[in-house]
């Protein structure tokens, strides 16, 4: 427990650089550590490939790079991607404050070699220097009944962002029905189209349903979710795990060089779809998946509980 | 592992084939896309005469990656009272730059291109051309792969691109990668490609 005087009282007053302190222990710990339920499951992975195999040798160098990382507090991977923050929060509290502090953490964590400069305009070319731009990073909101406020942040690659994909069904080609077991088709089809383009073992998040915008966004959600948590919908729950059981008999492996292991999960949530539309969307998240939480009591105590 | 150390003779090159490890050693740059279209649209295809600083850096280049290397990363830099060094840079994913690097090659005369994800049937072929390999290195290991870029010697272009995207002459030591695609036209990860889309296949048929 980490004591600091971020003080949220009863009329939601926040000590806001004190609020933007821990956003920054939020955004180095992301950045450096990944968090357990990755690592146990990449040193899982390293201990079920071959002996002397490629897959191995690769997934012993992501365990070196975990160790290295922490010890010299550098960043994990070059590509810190966008940052995404996902927040939840009491009533009353200033988004517009609150997205202003998680944009002046990105830039001085920037500043101080946290984060790479990822945000570029399409327009000029030129980059802000600053990982801050329009629409990035990315920050969502969340409103709760309970007095504390809880900050994830995910780290998204774009290597691995540029593989998600996003199906409309049916698919001719994949002979893929608006059904589970068409979900189940079109994402092992995006599951080889990623190969080793996306950094396997990859973290599939995927939504089911909804229109193409709420559908990315969703994705995203569940990658929030632990890699050993169990879906409470039956369905997705068997969906998840024979998409993972197979996926992994496609032989892609660590980096796409071949192996066992090409995904260590997938989470899939269900939004309600517009009678016309079936849309499967898949994002990939890399090996790396950098994503912890923090959450500030009232007290402005904070403590990391991701 | 084999040790490959810049500038690298066609024969070294030839001796080496898809699957093999490798450790680098010696002076390269990185380089990604803004790099890449660079190197092509203006150094190699762009109209004559090059202006005096394009003609500058062009002969720099020229000098660095005859018989070298090309690494497609984009690392978070470091500077400490002038001095840059590199903090984390893992290879990028190689493909954005398949419709450059066959051109690449054959200007410069590189040995070596790595990166991550593999690279298509033009770099294929111009790897069997001009003897040259693929190298694939550990994607996400940015500090590891750090550790073996010891000192950054220049940087050119880091106004114009940026950071990730400048063009950083670095002293490598030892970088970790493996040969994905070799000079005798064989790609491992075409190969591997076929068995993924059987195994593809298979799945889809027993569903």
């Amino acid at each position: 427990m980490e004591k600091t005087n971020v003080q949220c009282d009863a009329t939601n007053r926040v000590d806001w650089p004190a609020f933007g302190e821990a956003l920054f222990d939020l955004v180095r710990r992301t950045s450096c550590e990944l968090p357990a339920d990755v690592e146990a499951a990449l040193k899982r992975a390293h201990d079920e490939e071959a002996p002397d195999s490629t897959a191995r040798m690769v997934l012993a160098a992501f365990l070196e790079n975990m160790a290295l990382a922490r010890e010299k507090q550098a960043p994990l991977c070059q590509d810190t991607g966008v940052p995404l923050f996902f927040v939840h929060h009491p009533p009353g509290l200033s988004r517009r404050t609150m997205r202003r502090v998680c944009e002046e953490v990105v830039a001085r964590a920037t500043r101080e070699q946290l984060l790479r400069p990822n945000a570029v305009d399409p327009v000029t070319g030129r980059n802000s220097g600053t990982c801050v731009g329009r629409g990035t990073p990315g920050v969502f909101f969340e409103e709760w009944d309970d007095d504390a406020i809880s900050v994830a942040l995910m780290l998204k690659g774009g290597g691995s962002e540029n593989v998600g994909r996003q199906y409309s069904l049916p698919d001719d080609a994949l002979s893929a029905g608006r059904d589970l077991e068409g979900v189940r088709r079109v994402v092992l089809d995006a599951v080889r189209r990623a190969e080793g383009k996306g950094c396997p073992p990859g973290i599939l998040g995927i939504c089911i349903g909804a229109d193409r915008s709420s559908g990315y966004a969703h994705s995203k959600h569940q990658l929030l979710r632990p890699l050993d948590d169990v879906n409470p919908d039956p369905a997705l729950a068997e969906l998840e795990a024979r998409i993972l059981r197979e996926a992994n008999t496609l032989g892609i492996g660590p980096l796409g060089l071949g192996g066992k292991t090409t995904l260590l999960g997938v989470k899939i949530g269900a939004l309600h779809r517009h009678p016309a539309s079936f849309f499967v969307t898949v994002t990939y998240m890399c090996w790396e998946h950098r994503r912890r939480e923090i959450r500030i009591e009232a007290d402005g105590t904070y403590r990391f509980t991701g | 592992m084999i040790e490959l150390n810049i500038p690298i003779a066609e024969e070294r090159i030839l001796s080496l084939h898809a699957g093999d490890a490798v450790a680098i050693s010696g002076i390269a740059t990185t380089g990604r896309d803004e790099a890449h279209k660079y190197l092509v649209d203006h150094l190699i295809e762009g109209p004559r005469p090059l202006s005096a600083e394009d003609q500058r850096l062009f002969e720099e280049l020229k000098t660095i990656y005859r018989s070298g290397a090309i690494y497609h990363s984009g690392p978070i830099v470091r500077n400490v009272d002038g001095r840059w060094s590199i903090v984390s840079s893992g290879p990028t994913t190689s493909i954005r730059d398949e419709i450059y690097e066959d051109k690449v090659i054959a200007a410069f005369g590189l040995r070596v291109v790595i990166g991550k994800g593999g690279m298509g049937p033009r770099t294929l072929a111009a790897c069997k051309t001009h003897k040259a390999v693929y190298v694939h290195g550990l994607g996400g290991a940015g500090v590891t792969n750090a550790q073996a870029m010891v000192e950054v010697l220049d940087v050119f272009k880091k106004e114009e691109f940026g950071l990730p995207e400048a063009f950083w002459k670095i002293r490598f030591d030892h970088f970790p990668g493996i040969v994905t695609m070799d000079a005798h036209g064989r790609s491992l990860h075409e190969e591997l490609g076929k068995t993924f889309d059987d195994r593809l296949a298979a799945l889809l048929r027993s569903g």
